[in-house]
Formats: structure tokens, sequence, C-alpha cells
């Protein structure tokens, strides 16, 4: 398999040259006259409602300023649009490509960088409205899951791993602050905690989590997987959720299939505890009348996993122009404080407020986070997302070991 | 030969290389022969070949000729063959006359003048003011003498019967056996019956083939 | 005549997408994809096929599912259709099942959840007063290990589907006279049914029994909504590893799709086998004069079985209609605290365009198909032949075939020639799927037609196309209709081929649903669920309306 892939990455290499037409960031008047009249397929996630308006806002806003037109392409998983774009190189369609832009992050930026099927040329760092993104305090701006971005994708969110309980069933004084605390917890309240079932990205996200605490050396996680120390490595992990998994929901037998479906168990009262990777989720769902407003956030005093999301250009667009202009919109000031507002998304920004003007920074401060969303300096430490190799591995090795039940 | 009537000239039906019959005979205008045989015996299969849809799976040779047009390389439409089945087979999302008019010829043109006939043909045969019913509310004679007003309106050059009279009860039987046949001898029909039922071949009154079991 | 044309044209239309499709499934499974690196042939990829954890298990449940689901649904057909047929408790069953198969399976399969999970709304009526209980239990019920609720699942959707097909088969069979005669001779009217009418219905709708097999075996919705996830059903399974950014997964996936390919024909070698044992035992009990005289509890008991099925479904439907105005609902509450149209207000606007496309899509696909049908058709009765042995597999190749096993492949195909996320590259893929049930739901009303009709207007003189468009077309208008709405239903419902030639840039309200469902949020299921499943209602109300008005005067047309 491992030569397949080198060949096919060197098929890659041979098609890939960029033709002399490319739009080039840093002449942006010449980007912004290309892109006039441009249609751009945003290939998106859409399995959240309130993110589907938000593009459509953005879409608005976008029509309105440059005359680009933006077609929100709903996926249910980021790796349909990744299908779609090797199925065109398969078939030698080099250009005009039906995916403008993607919304990516982590195995599937690394799996199109690695086989160059993305847009090079560090155009996202050329973006006019770069300057304002936080590259001096958010590191995972520059390394998505310890591959550097090398300007392949431009930075569009935050996300951290949050807990979230309902204090009308569950005290705050007896909350975990750990992952070995979490296990004691869910041995004292059994089947009130449950994970989404791996590969899903949320719930393989716990998995990395409780490695990160758990493994004796915490860099070996930050370089890809060496086979032969795998099994050690990872042993506490399991060990970990040998131990957990009777006590689990449905004794882990099932899982939920994903983090909506885990917020529903919360609100039906089946689950105490649920996490997810976004700290204003919470406050955004209780808005939404999906979560009670007794609904309350916290994370461990040691870290949680915390990443950046981004979007990402394919070699073959057909309209690279509009996608690089929708990229830019992307992190404006403008774009950024809405998105963060919860009554919107409440996705955090990847900006700099400090970096803004005066008006700008208005705009944030003016956002009103909701009850249930941490203040940046409570969220806690970050942890680093291990190298994207240890994603695809763990889920594996999960699958071997609980994807067949008794 | 003088030609007048219905012709069956050395007709030979077999299946799957098995001979099923073989046949030769005029039907003079206005006479009626009958063809006897035990189910099975091929009798609906040479009605099938004279009006011109015979299954492709069956092998047929000879040839049928009406008034000396030989009629077997014309299309079934074009023979103007008429036929009466077991059952009436009205057609169930007409009216009684709207199955008359159907069988009208289009050369009779107007909307009023093609009722008329209808009507006319409805009298004849005793059925006056039932052209606005539903055919599955008549009763089985009535709607046997529907059938026969039908295929006498098409003006036919001939008539098939593949045993019409053997779902009607004794006593309607023999109304409808004195029916068809006098409108059949009115109109000048060659017909050609088959049955296995002994009384039909005697009110017929003609000529009488047996087929082999 | 053009009928000429209509059987090699569909034969082109089904077969080639599929074989085109299946020999860029076929290559890769043995390591062959020359784009992806793939040069040689091996079987390596059976080898990491078989590798996979809980691979056989998998297989197995698909199978099981397949047979299990249609073996259940066609015997509550039978045994309702054999206790009821021709009574006004037929006739209410009948218009409560009827519109249940236009309902999308995804959006029945949701209902279905909503119903009987833990916290679900059965659990919330009887709950706390009856069970005690103020937090929903702790036990698997959807996603059961052992398939359960997803063959349940099956099964209500399935039910309508056959029963239509009987009841479209119903009236070429003397049912009543037969009812008549076995009842003198003192059979009870189930077995009087079963050994006198049985055989001759089952003949003409055998065919979508098979498909029902072969549908159930590979679903990949309804089996992702309740089926098992530790492991998930095949199909399932495969669909993963189809979208698996890793594109050596490809290799694994194609092996896979063969493997899906050989389950679904298991199951359906395993019905044939059971088919032969069944026939000869019915009438070696017919023979030993087995009678079942005393039949009403089994007769009542089918009754409420089956009006248990519909009611769950309409329940389930109803639970997501709730959702879709909730507000907060918590456990168990058993109805939400407040009511609210944000659900339907924020949806409204961005349903407009893939309603637009998914009824553009359905209409032309179902014109398309039922011409090209009712063309074979003709062409069969003017040749004499009946769809040959070589031509019946090929039109059920799509229904047969795996939907993921096929698709990739044609996606490739039009991504070749340039039309990918065309609209008449979606109505052609469309066409494919819908062809077959189209051709199964009308091929048998048509071929059961008595054609001494057809005898008796050539004999008057009318030439073929007359009778076909005077005589048989209008006599057969139900059957048509039906077809044609089970053929809008099938467009309205594609997933896959919409979301792959399509390219996502086609959406429909159905791939909108199921992107959306894969947030899983039960109020904008609900609300898309809904929509899903108004649009077909539609296509069956007219085909009911249509003929009953036409015809209101002729008795016989009401069969």
């Amino acid at each position: 398999m491992k030569k397949l892939l080198a060949a096919a990455a060197l098929f890659a290499g041979l098609t890939t040259s960029a033709p002399a037409s490319e739009p080039d960031p840093a002449s942006w008047e010449t980007v912004v006259e290309q892109a006039r009249g441009q249609t751009v397929y945003f290939n998106a996630w859409g399995g959240s409602e309130n993110i589907n308006a938000y593009i459509e806002w953005a879409g608005g806003r976008l029509m309105e300023d440059y005359g680009v037109e933006l077609v929100h392409v709903k996926l249910d998983d980021t790796a349909n649009a990744v299908a779609k774009v090797v199925a065109e190189k398969a078939a030698g369609r080099n250009d005009a490509g039906t995916v403008d832009l993607i919304w990516i992050n982590g195995e599937n930026f690394a799996s199109m960088k690695r086989q160059k099927l993305l847009l090079g040329g560090e155009w996202a760092t050329k973006l006019p409205n770069w300057h304002y993104v936080d590259i001096e305090n958010k590191q995972t701006i520059l390394t998505d899951f310890t591959i550097a971005t090398d300007g392949q994708e431009s930075p569009w969110g935050m996300a951290k791993l949050v807990f979230f309980y309902d204090s009308a069933r569950t005290d705050a004084d007896e909350l975990p602050q750990s992952a070995d605390g979490l296990l004691e917890w869910a041995k004292a309240n059994p089947g009130r905690f449950s994970y989404p079932q791996p590969p899903d990205f949320i719930g393989s996200s716990f998995l990395k989590q409780v490695l990160s605490e758990k493994v004796a050396d915490r860099p070996a996680l930050l370089k890809p997987v060496v086979e032969e120390e795998f099994g050690a490595v990872t042993k506490p992990l399991f060990d970990y959720l040998d131990q957990l998994h009777p006590v689990m929901w449905r004794s882990g037998r099932a899982y939920p299939q994903n983090y909506p479906a885990m917020r529903q168990l919360l609100a039906d009262s089946e689950l105490d505890i649920i996490f997810a990777f976004n700290p204003a989720e919470a406050s955004s769902a209780i808005a939404n009348g999906e979560l009670p407003d007794s609904v309350r956030s916290f994370t461990f005093p040691g870290g949680t996993l915390s990443n950046t999301h981004f979007v990402a250009i394919p070699y073959n667009a057909a309209a690279k122009a509009g996608a690089l202009v929708l990229a830019n919109f992307l992190i404006s000031p403008e774009a950024q404080a809405h998105k963060q507002d919860p009554r919107i998304w409440g996705d955090p920004t990847v900006l700099n407020i400090g970096k803004l003007d005066a008006e700008d920074r208005a705009r944030f401060d003016a956002l009103d986070l909701g009850i249930a969303t941490l203040a940046p300096d409570e969220l806690g430490p970050a942890l680093d997302e291990p190298h994207p190799t240890w994603m695809d591995r763990l889920e594996t090795e999960w699958k071997r070991r609980y994807g067949v039940a008794n | 030969m003088d030609g007048k009537g219905l012709r069956l000239d050395d007709i030979r039906i077999s299946l799957n290389g098995a001979p099923l019959l073989s046949i030769a005979h005029t039907i003079a205008p206005g006479e009626v022969l009958t063809v006897m045989g035990p189910s099975g015996s091929g009798k609906s299969t040479l009605l099938a070949f004279i009006g011109g849809f015979l299954d492709p799976a069956f092998e047929a040779s000879g040839q049928v000729f009406i008034d000396d047009e030989d009629l077997t390389p014309v299309a079934s439409e074009d023979r103007h063959v008429g036929i009466l089945f077991q059952d009436p087979l009205l057609f169930p999302h007409m009216t009684v006359a709207g199955n008359l008019t159907f069988a009208i010829p289009a050369t009779i043109s107007g909307r009023v003048r093609r009722r008329d006939i209808a009507c006319r043909a409805l009298e004849g045969v005793e059925l006056a003011g039932y052209e606005d019913r539903d055919p599955d509310t008549l009763s089985g004679g009535q709607k046997a003498r529907v059938a026969l007003a039908r295929v006498l309106l098409a003006e036919p050059r001939a008539l098939l019967l593949d045993e019409p009279f053997s779902k009607l009860d004794a006593e309607l039987r023999q109304q409808m056996r004195d029916l068809v046949f006098s409108k059949a001898r009115q109109s000048g029909l060659p017909t050609l019956l088959v049955t296995h039922d002994e009384a039909d071949a005697a009110a017929a009154g003609g000529n009488v083939i047996r087929l082999g079991g | 005549m053009i009928a000429r044309f209509g059987p090699p044209l569909t034969i082109l239309l089904l077969a080639g997408p599929v074989l085109a499709g299946l020999a860029g499934t076929l290559l890769p499974a043995f390591g062959y994809l020359p784009a992806l690196g793939g040069d040689t042939f091996s079987f390596e990829p059976f080898g990491e096929l078989a590798a996979q954890s809980g691979i056989w298990r998998s297989a197995w449940m698909s199978y099981y599912t397949g047979v299990a689901a249609a073996a259940i649904s066609l015997l509550l057909v039978m045994l309702f259709v054999a206790a009821w047929a021709g009574t006004r408790a037929f006739a209410t069953i009948q218009h409560l099942v009827s519109p249940l198969l236009s309902v999308p399976h995804a959006a029945a399969a949701f209902g279905f959840a909503f119903l009987i999970a833990p916290s679900g709304v059965l659990s919330r009526l009887a709950s706390p007063w009856l069970t005690g209980w103020d937090r929903p239990p702790d036990a698997i019920i959807v996603n059961d290990g052992a398939a359960l609720s997803l063959i349940a699942g099956l099964v209500v959707k399935e039910v309508p589907f056959l029963l239509l097909v009987t009841l479209a088969a119903l009236p070429q069979v003397p049912v009543e006279r037969t009812r008549k005669i076995t009842a003198l001779l003192g059979y009870g009217r189930i077995a009087g049914f079963i050994y006198a009418s049985w055989p001759q219905i089952y003949r003409q709708i055998r065919l979508a029994v098979l498909a029902v097999i072969a549908f159930s075996a590979s679903v990949v919705d309804v089996a992702a909504i309740l089926g098992p996830t530790l492991p998930g059903t095949l199909a399932v399974r495969l669909a993963g590893w189809m979208n698996d950014p890793e594109i050596s997964m490809r290799f694994l996936a194609s092996a896979g799709a063969l493997l899906q390919l050989g389950v679904a024909v298991a199951a359906i070698l395993t019905w044939i086998a059971v088919e032969k044992t069944l026939g000869p035992l019915i009438q070696l009990m017919a023979q030993a004069g087995y009678s079942l005289r005393r039949d009403r509890w089994l007769r009542l008991a089918v009754l409420w079985t089956m009006a248990l099925a519909a009611g769950t479904v309409f329940a389930g439907l109803g639970a997501l209609a709730i959702w879709s105005i909730a507000g907060l609902w918590q456990f168990p509450d058993t109805l939400p605290d407040s009511v609210t149209l944000k659900s339907w207000m924020r949806a409204a606007p961005r349903m407009a365009g893939p309603l637009v496309t998914t009824c553009i899509v359905a209409v032309c696909a179902t014109a398309i198909a039922v011409a090209l049908a009712m063309m074979c058709l003709v062409r069969e009765d003017t040749t004499g032949r009946r769809t040959s042995r070589f031509a019946l597999p090929l039109i059920y190749l799509p229904l047969v075939v795996p939907q993921v096993a096929f698709l990739f492949g044609l996606q490739l195909l039009f991504v070749l020639s340039g039309t990918v996320a065309s609209l008449p590259a979606l109505v052609f893929a469309h066409v494919v799927f819908v062809l077959p049930y189209v051709f199964l739901s009308l091929s048998d009303p048509w071929r059961a037609f008595d054609r001494r009709y057809e005898a008796i207007a050539a004999g008057l003189g009318k030439s073929r196309n007359t009778t076909l468009w005077r005589i048989r077309a209008p006599m057969l208008l139900r059957a048509i209709l039906t077809a044609a709405a089970v053929g809008f239903a099938v467009s309205i419902g594609q997933y896959l081929p919409t979301l792959l030639v399509g390219a996502g840039r086609l959406p429909t309200i159905t791939t909108e649903a199921v992107a959306l469902a894969s947030g899983g949020n039960r109020r904008v299921i609900g609300v898309y669920a809904f929509l899903q499943m108004l649009l077909p209602l539609a296509g069956f109300a007219i085909a009911t309306l249509v003929p009953a008005l036409l015809f209101r005067r002729f008795r016989a047309m009401r069969a």
C-alpha cells in the first residue's frame, strides 16, 4: 500500500505544475478583478444549521462587496470533498475542478498536502487580512496537527476541547479535574458518560486527550507513529479505556455517533458529562433551546486539546481568485466577530484582538459570550494535537480492540 | 373459383415442430362452419391465425382468403375479421355507447351520427336506452348482446366465434345462438365457430369439422 | 414503430452505467487503478478486507437482515391480503399504508428511532407515571447488536412497497370468485387464498420481492441510523471506506463492494431455495386438506400487526413533526416546553433551490423511465418475446448491484466526459435507478393484461396505436400512474447518486436532509424529513386520484 501511495504522490507531482494564469494574492487588486462574477463552490460540513446560516451570511456579504457568488456544498463528511478531488485527478481533470474551497484540518489536510492536491505558493500568508491573524499566541495556526501549514490553508476558527454538564443534575464540586478524575467519576456514576464512536472526529479527539494526559513521553506524540513503540506508548490509554467502557453508557456496547447526538443525550438526561471542540457550543445550544439553561462548561486544569480549523483551495479549483477573496473575507474582523457571536455560531476568532483598530476591537468587545461559555482565561492550558498519524493509528487500534462487541 | 366468402387454403399450424392441426375449407357468405374439438386441439389457434394475432411461438403455413383477397400478409387490424370470445370483453372504461361508437369505422364521421348508429344497434339487440350504462352493471346476457352489436358495427367481412355461448346459462344460450346466427346470416357473413358443445354445432346448422384430440 | 428502440436503449441505459461503474470497482478490487498507482493485479485488497475486524460478522448481518426483512414483510402482506382483501378494513388499511411508500427511508428510520429509543416518545408517554423513570433507562434498543431494530425499521418500510405491488397485481387474479369457491369447499379465508390465489399473485410480485431482499441487504442510510455499530453492517462500513480520504482505501472499498455483491446474491439464492421448499409444502398442505377453518384469531392478529406497522411509521413521523417545532424538550416531558417555528424559518430560505432541483430531476427521470418501460413492453408484445433470460438480469442489475459498488466508477465516467454536476447527467443517473422500479411495477400488470381485448380491437379495424392509447393504456392507467409514482418516489429518495453525480452542486431535499442528519439535530431532521415526505406523497395522491376521477363512473375500473 505504501508503494502505491508513493506512486500516487509521484503521479500527482507530475500533473500539478501550475498554469501561468494562476491568480497571485500578492497583487490583490488583480485577484479581486479576476474574482468578480465567479462562483465559488465552498465544500463545508453542512450538519449544523447555525453554521450553514453563517456561511449564507458570508455569501451575501461577498456578493455585496466583490460580486462573487458563494455556493455552500453541504458535506456530511469532509472526506467526500477530498474524494471528489481525488476522483477528478484520477480522471485527469487538472483544471476547472468542482471544488473551489474546502473547510479542512488535521488528517484531511495532511492527506491532501501529501498528495499535492492543494494550491501552493504560500497564498494564505499573502492575503491582505493575514496581518490581523494571531500567529504570535496561537501556534496551531502555523502547525495543523504538527504539520506545517506552509500557507496552503488559511485559518478560520479556533477549537478547544471543553466539557459540559447540567448544573441542575450534577454538582460542580464533583466534576472531574483530569482524565483519571473522569474515570473515577464514571465509576461513581455508571452509564452517564460516553464518547462518540471513533473514527468520529470528536470521539478520536477524546482518545488523543486521554493519551496526551496518560502518556509517559509526551513529545513522542508530536512525531509520526513508530510502529514498534506504538503498543508501549499507548498502553496507558487502552488500560484506561478497558476500565472506562464497562461503566459507560450502554456499557460501551453502543456509542453516540457524533457530538450533536451526544448533546441530545445530555438534553435527554441520558448522559451527565459531554464535551465539544467549541467553547461556545453550550451557550449556542441553550440559545437554540437544545439544552436547558442550567448547562455549564469546565475544562481540565492540566490542559485540553486545542487546534485550529482552516480553509484550503484544491490545486484544480475552477474559481481560485474567488476562493482567495472568500478566504480573505473569512478572516476579516467583521466576519470573525460575527462568527464569534454565540447567537450566530460562537466559534472563537483566529485574530489577535490587540492588532485590530478601535472600531474592529469594539465589535469583539460588544459580544456577549453567553452564560455557559468560559472566558478565554478560564479555558486552561492548551495541549498540542499529536501528529496526524496518531489519529489514524489510534482509530485502527480502537476498531481492532472494540470494533466488534461481544 | 367463384371466390366469395372465407377460404382457408391448406392451413397447417404446429408448435415446436409438432403439428397441431391442418384444415382446408371455404365458408360461403351467410354460412357457418363449426370446428369441433376438445380443449388443446388447437381450435382457438386457428382463429388466432385467421384473425392475424397468432402467437409467434407457433409456426403456421397456408393462406386465408376473403372474397379472393389474400389476408395472410395483411395486418390484423386491416383484415376486418370480427371476433367474439367466451367473455364479452366490453371495454370497462367506456360506456355501452362508447364501446359501440369505438367500433364504428372512422369513415363515418360526426359525433351525433355515430351515436345515433350506436343507439340503433342497441335497439337491434333489444337494449334500447342502455347507452349510458357502465358495462359492468349489465347482466351476462346483456353484455353478450352488446358485444355482438359491437362486432357487427365494425362492418366485418367475416365473423369468428370462440365458444361464445359456453359461459351463458342454458336458456340464454339458446337465445344468443339464435340471435348471433340470424345476425350473421342477415349480414351475409361467412362465420367460423369453434366449440366443444354439440348443441352449438346443431344450432349453427352448417358443416362440421372435427379435430382430433 | 419507435418502440423498436425501447429494449436496446433500456439495456444500454441500465447495463452501461452499472457495468462501467462495476469495472471501475472490479479493477481496483484486484489492485488495478493506474491513476492511483495500482498497475499490477493482485489479491492484496481481499487480504486486507479479510483482515478487517468483524468483517464476517458485518457481512453475516447484512445477509440475514436482507432475508429476514423481506420474509417478514412478505408474510405480513400475504396474510393481510389473504385475510382481508375485498373488505372495508382492507380498504382502510390500504389507504393508510399506501402513502407510507413515499416516505423516504431515512425519514422513516429517524421517526422510528425517535419513537422507540429509551428517551423516545413511547418511553416519555409512559414515564414517570407507569415506569417510574425520571431518566431514560440505560438500555440498547436502537443500534442493537442483533440488528433487530434495523429489521423492524426495514419491515415497516417494505410492507407498503410489497402491498402496493400486490394491489397492482390483484385485479389480474379472480380473487373474489376463487374465495367463494374455496369457502364452499370448506377452507378458511386465509388458507383458501394461499392455496388458490397466492401462487398466481406471487408470480407477478416475485421480482419486487427479490429487489426488497437486495435492497435490505445493502441499505446504507437506514442501517446507519438503526443498525448495529460494533461493527456496522457491511454496506455502512463500505460507504465509510469509500469516503475515506486515504486513497489507498479505494482498493479495500472495492474489494468490500464485491463482497457486498456476493452477500446480496447469497441472500437472493437463499430466498430461491426457500421458495423451492415452501411452494411444494403449501401444495402438500392443500392436498392434505389442511383448511384452517377457524382463522378469525389469525385474521385479527394480522389486521392489528398491519395497523401497528402503519401506525408506527405515522407515529414516528408525528414525533419528527413535533421535534421540528420543539423548543426545549427534556425527558420525561410528554410534550416540549415551548413550541417554535425557528427551525422551519431557518430552513425555509435554503429549501427553494433544492426543492426545484428535486422536482425537475424526479419528473424528467420518471417520464423517461415510464416511456422506456412502455416502449419495451410494447416491443415485447410485438415480437412475442418476453424480456429474455439475457435481458432480465440486466434490468435487475441496478437493483441487485449495491449502489456503493458501482457509483465511484460511474462518477469517474461523468468526470471524464466533463458532464459531472450537470442536470442531464443527474437525470440520467436517476433514470438508472428509477427505470428498474418503474419496469418492475409496470411489467407485471402490463403482461397480465387480457390480450383478447386487443384481438377484439384489431377485429374492429383499429390500428395498434389506437388500441394502445384508447384501450390498453386507459385500462392500465392505474398501473402506469402507480409505476410513475413509484419512480418519482425512488428518484426523490436517491442519496448517493445525487451526491456523487451532482458533485454536491445540485443539492436535492434528500442530500440536504442527509447532510443535516449527520448533525443529529432532531429538530432539523424533523423539518427536512417532513418536506421529503410531502413530495412523493403528492405523486401517489395523483396516481390514486386521477384514475378515480377519470373513471369514477365505471365499476370495473375501481378494482
